[in-house]
């Protein structure tokens, strides 16, 4: 395996852990769930409803935003965000990766007890 | 999806033998394919060479955590840490735990790795630190508004 290789699978594991990180907090849940629903949302919308003031949604989001869970472009005068599914399917793939060597060393186990 | 990996396994073996298999560093080589230094302690490293076929180049690391006889053996590691070049040891490590529990068939064995959501200590602002309150349940739901989304 080529070292460009090698650190590329370490920044998408540091990036793996940052997206499973921002998702941990129940907050950055609701909005991505908000989010997944459909159309972009301004920060009013998401606030809308909710009893966390406009700030701590603001600064929820640029976490979010961060670990590229969501992404915003400005409109007029105010911001949109909206949900990238990319990085949530990624992680889904490399827990799948990492379970499915956990198959195979499993199965060795099994053969050794078993025998 | 969820934020740590869970595999559940029947042995047709009694805990005795899988217990021994799992922490009797020679016979955790044979199957993990690892040529281990020496035995396994708690809150000691343990080292070898692994012996998979491909990766013989590759030192194997992990720091025993428990071993409660016939019930519980864990270590943390890196998972995917295979290249000698890097040096994997400031990235955050996940826990691996093998429960074991007596069952019809012999054992049933669960193994859990998790630790997923960690990010190394000096990025992790305040703002990450985890809330367990049905992570994975919400996760799921996350997951299926995306898949309806695709």
């Amino acid at each position: 395996m080529s070292r460009s290789a090698v650190e590329g699978g370490i920044a998408r594991r540091r990036h793996h852990a940052a997206v499973f990180a921002a998702l941990g907090d129940e907050t950055r849940l609701a909005l991505v769930a908000a989010l997944a629903a459909g159309a972009p949302r301004s920060i009013a919308q998401l606030t809308g409803g909710s009893r966390i003031t406009r700030q701590a949604i603001t600064k929820h989001l640029r976490v979010l935003e961060g670990a590229g869970v969501v992404r915003s472009a400005r409109r007029g005068r105010q911001s949109l965000f909206e949900l990238d599914p990319a990085p949530l399917t990624e992680m889904q793939e490399y827990l799948g990766r990492v379970a499915e060597q956990w198959d195979q060393v499993l199965s060795r186990l099994k053969s050794l007890v078993e025998s | 999806m969820q934020d740590r990996i869970e595999k559940r396994m029947e042995l047709k073996a009694p805990v005795a033998r899988v217990w021994r298999a799992l922490t009797d560093y020679r016979e955790f080589g044979a199957w993990f394919r690892v040529k281990l230094e020496g035995p396994f302690t708690p809150g000691r490293p343990a080292e070898g060479q692994i012996t998979h076929p491909g990766y013989e180049h590759v030192r194997w690391k992990a720091v025993v955590q428990k071993m409660e006889p016939e019930r519980l053996f864990s270590f943390t590691w890196h998972p995917y840490a295979i290249d000698p070049a890097v040096d994997y040891s400031a990235e955050t490590p996940t826990l691996v735990e093998f429960r074991l529990e007596p069952s019809a068939e012999g054992t049933s064995l669960v193994l859990t790795e998790s630790g997923f959501d960690r990010i190394p200590a000096d990025r992790r602002p305040e703002a990450f630190r985890m809330n367990d309150g049905g992570w994975s349940a919400q996760m799921q739901n996350i997951a299926d508004h995306v898949t309806q989304r695709s």
